[in-house]
């Protein structure tokens, strides 16, 4: 898993490309983590290139947005239809806002 | 129809995703209803992995896939201790983010995801988990 993430005036970016699962999701909760930890909270997660996220990925991303809140927030871009309608069928759509390009996400901080 | 034994590691959850997308579109499923098998295949493999095995073990978990009339048909095996995924309660769904907890939602998404989930478990034969998804109408 190649994580790689991009420091802006008012938020991080997180990308990641390929599968989430159980075998790599403690890896990107670390990388989460290390951005949290220096207490940025406005996070923006570009999935342009992930495929496919379990619910172990979707854990990682809910902990994250509960640190973030309410100060800040982890928003995502580019979700992959098949991945947002699971996410949507199991009611945690609403858990986070969602854009179309990273430019508007990002700017929207 | 077609079997592969995968060594029950998460690092294998890619090749097991691999082997039921083909089976799936073999089947004939569209985009949606074949990211709807992997996930389902593999939140199955996980708690097989996580909850049977405890993530080491010397076993394997064997997975057939075999088309049927209207759809596919996903066999998954494995001789870990007895786990029902069926007999979970489902987590409560459509919660605050506050309220939201990390339980069931692996085995909540596979029933949703599939037509069909049945599992048995024999003390001789190990644990049988069955699925299948149908094409849409």
């Amino acid at each position: 898993m190649n994580i790689e993430t991009t420091e802006f005036k008012h938020c991080t970016v997180i990308k990641t490309d390929g599968r989430i699962d159980g075998s790599n999701a403690p890896a990107l909760a670390q990388a989460l983590k290390a951005i949290t930890a220096k207490g940025i909270k406005n996070i923006v997660f570009d999935m342009t290139d992930v495929t496919f996220v379990a619910s172990a990925g979707w854990w990682v991303l809910i902990d994250t947005q509960k640190t973030c809140k309410p100060t800040g927030e982890l928003v995502l871009v580019k979700v992959e239809k098949g991945i947002k309608d699971s996410l949507n069928l199991v009611g945690m759509g609403s858990y986070f806002r969602t854009f179309d390009d990273l430019t508007t996400a990002v700017g929207d901080f | 129809m077609s079997t592969k034994h995968f060594s029950c590691s998460l690092s294998n959850l890619e090749k097991i995703c691999d082997f039921i997308a083909h089976c799936a579109s073999e089947a004939g499923l569209d985009e949606t209803e074949v990211y709807a098998v992997q996930l389902a295949v593999d939140e199955a493999s996980t708690n097989i992995i996580e909850h049977g095995y405890g993530q080491e073990c010397p076993s394997r978990i064997d997975i057939t896939c075999e088309p049927v009339e209207d759809g596919v048909k996903v066999v998954i095996y494995d001789d870990a201790a007895p786990f029902d995924p069926t007999s979970i309660p489902e987590p409560e769904i459509n919660v605050s983010l506050e309220e939201v907890k990390p339980r069931g939602l692996g085995i909540y998404l596979m029933r949703k995801m599939m037509d069909e989930v049945c599992y048995e478990s024999d003390p001789d034969k190990g644990n049988t988990l069955t699925m299948i998804k149908r094409h849409a109408k």
